[in-house]
């Protein structure tokens, strides 16, 4: 089968490889159609996620067919469109019965920090993603769900991680009524924030990128006010004056490892690899929040330490609550939410690209070119 | 200026009260599609956020059965046992694997020396991969892998010039990330070679 395959930092291609087998009594075999580059999937391509190993195939956000299942399957069959959520997940330990399934135990031999995720390095347990024409999936009864017939094949690809985190970093939040939200970052995480502290009632919501084409679409698909932290000297004293110097009472990272703002903090984490992530955003979070406000943390970060100001955190009396998201817990609410018109998922895609392009995908996107926000990957054969 | 306010001190930032909202729930309501669906957290499926009653009608285990172990698969040191599911994508191997596996049994995810060795072992890896291809009919192809032709074709400088993007000045070091350490080494050997020559001739 082709599937992309990592060969080193800013390199990647397709190859041939073997098709993946049944290697569990609950697996299933998916024959890709859809897939995604994510934002997270950058700090891969750029080397900053450790024990991301040559040949691994990337890819956490797919949806497709069912080739094969493993003789445990119950739930689906053969020929079943099925969309997989990005954590690997077991359904049974003591963390995915509390809903915690992006925190399974049961996933991961190579880190107790991280669960299981598809496509993600050997960190994340070292199961190769869907950026392929057939994916191996664990627990073929637990995680996939089938593409409901009114659901658009892009809208469900969005389902699996970008739509599902967004809402999910809305709901760290803790929004209430007229809250003031900042929403760090207008990559398709940070829209679908956006989008999301309105369903939750804040009072205002407010986005800050460097990146024009991308403060537009936060104006237009999510009725953001906006601000690119490039034009103001410092970002953090503009939170202040535009919220009577109190601060935001509710501050969303969904940025991440290779946030820009602070280029030695930038070069030292995405470049020399000498920090888990650049914590520019995190820190402008910290300072920009008023005290006693919560700070949602939804962008990745690496395992290695991060410089985050952890003193003003304490000082301000801050709850900053984080997690990888459970995307399959979300995704009850979100189909009313889409179905209701309330979100659109796929209008945040601009771009894209057959496998065989892989190598300019992750360039295009990497290096933010063309206003370039999501990139979708149409598998060769796709149905 | 209100009749509460004290001249000289801004009416809502050292006062008791926030400033009122630009705009009422009810104006939000009828401007945003959707606005306070979620407002009440019992709608929110995070709320709370560990819950017992959240319905997985596929789990039909206590603990899932085994994957079997076809080969020695590497583990954290926190883990008690062998997880019983996991990737079996690119095995340990060669000297990115040995230095992968002292990484695991020697050191906890809480220290440093785990995470930076893994990562000395991804370029190790990397850099072996490079050399190995050479001796195959598909070597590393540096313009299609690093898909540099996007520049051409997804409007490089468009996109960056005059755009007063963040990230414009850094993309310059990514030459040197992907290069950099082969020009150096490529420097290495010239000079080593140059000097061993000129010592045969002596």
């Amino acid at each position: 089968m082709k599937a992309m395959v990592y060969r080193g930092p800013y390199r990647v291609r397709v190859e041939e490889k073997a098709r993946p087998r049944i290697e569990h009594p609950n697996d299933a075999i998916v024959r890709v159609t859809r897939a995604a580059i994510c934002g997270s999937d950058l700090h891969l391509y750029h080397g900053m996620m450790p024990d991301t190993r040559v040949g691994h195939t990337f890819g956490h956000e797919f949806v497709g067919i069912v080739d094969e299942v493993g003789p445990s399957v119950q739930e689906l069959t053969v020929g079943d469109k099925v969309m997989v959520p990005f954590n690997v997940f077991c359904g049974s330990c003591y963390f995915c019965t509390r809903g915690l399934y992006s925190n399974c135990h049961n996933v991961n031999p190579n880190a107790t920090a991280v669960g299981g995720i598809y496509g993600y390095s050997h960190t994340a347990g070292g199961y190769d993603g869907g950026q392929a024409e057939y994916v191996r999936v664990p627990f073929a009864d637990v995680g996939p769900s089938l593409v409901p017939d009114w659901l658009d094949d892009e809208d469900a690809v969005l389902m699996t991680d970008a739509l599902a985190t967004g809402y999910f970093g809305a709901q760290l939040g803790d929004i209430r009524e007229l809250d003031t939200v900042v929403v760090l970052g207008a990559g398709p995480v940070g829209l679908f924030a956006a989008k999301s502290a309105w369903l939750m009632g804040a009072g205002r919501v407010i986005v800050i990128d460097h990146l024009d084409d991308r403060l537009e679409k936060a104006r237009t698909f999510a009725h953001a006010e906006t601000y690119n932290f490039v034009e103001h000297r410092d970002i953090v004293v503009l939170l202040k004056r535009i919220t009577d110097h109190l601060g935001a009472d509710v501050v969303i990272d969904a940025v991440g490892a290779e946030a820009d703002g602070n280029l030695l903090m930038h070069v030292t984490s995405a470049k020399l690899k000498l920090q888990g992530g650049s914590p520019v955003a995190l820190n402008w979070a910290i300072d920009g929040v008023r005290k006693g406000g919560t700070v949602s943390v939804v962008g990745a970060y690496g395992p290695l330490f991060s410089a985050v100001k952890f003193g003003d955190a304490l000082n301000k009396g801050l709850t900053i609550n984080m997690n990888q998201t459970p995307a399959k817990r979300q995704w009850p609410r979100l189909l009313e939410h889409v179905r209701a018109g309330h979100l659109k998922p796929n209008d945040v895609v601009t771009h894209r690209f057959p496998l065989e392009e892989i190598g300019e995908a992750y360039h295009a996107f990497s290096a933010k070119l063309d206003g370039i926000i999501k990139p979708i990957i149409v598998v060769d054969g796709a149905a | 200026m209100s009749d509460h306010q004290v001249e000289g001190v801004p009416e809502y930032t050292y006062t008791p009260d926030k400033a009122p909202p630009a705009e009422t729930s009810e104006q939000l309501r009828a401007r945003i599609p959707g606005w306070g669906v979620d407002l009440d957290p019992a709608d929110r499926p995070q709320v709370p956020r560990e819950r017992r009653d959240l319905d997985l009608p596929g789990v039909r285990w206590r603990f899932p059965e085994r994957q079997p172990e076809l080969q020695p698969r590497e583990r954290s040191i926190e883990h008690g046992t062998l997880p019983p599911v996991y990737g079996t994508a690119q095995p340990l191997h060669g000297l990115s694997g040995t230095i992968r596996r002292l990484a695991y049994r020697r050191y906890s995810e809480a220290r440093a020396a785990h995470w930076l060795l893994l990562m000395a072992a991804d370029r190790v890896e990397a850099r072996g991969a490079v050399l190995r291809s050479l001796a195959t009919l598909r070597p590393d192809d540096p313009v299609t892998e690093t898909g540099i032709v996007a520049e051409l074709e997804h409007h490089g400088w468009r996109s960056r010039i005059g755009r007063g993007r963040a990230d414009a000045g850094h993309h310059a070091l990514d030459p040197l990330v992907v290069g950099g350490s082969w020009a150096l080494g490529g420097a290495a050997t010239f000079v080593v070679l140059r000097r061993a020559a000129r010592a045969r001739r002596r």
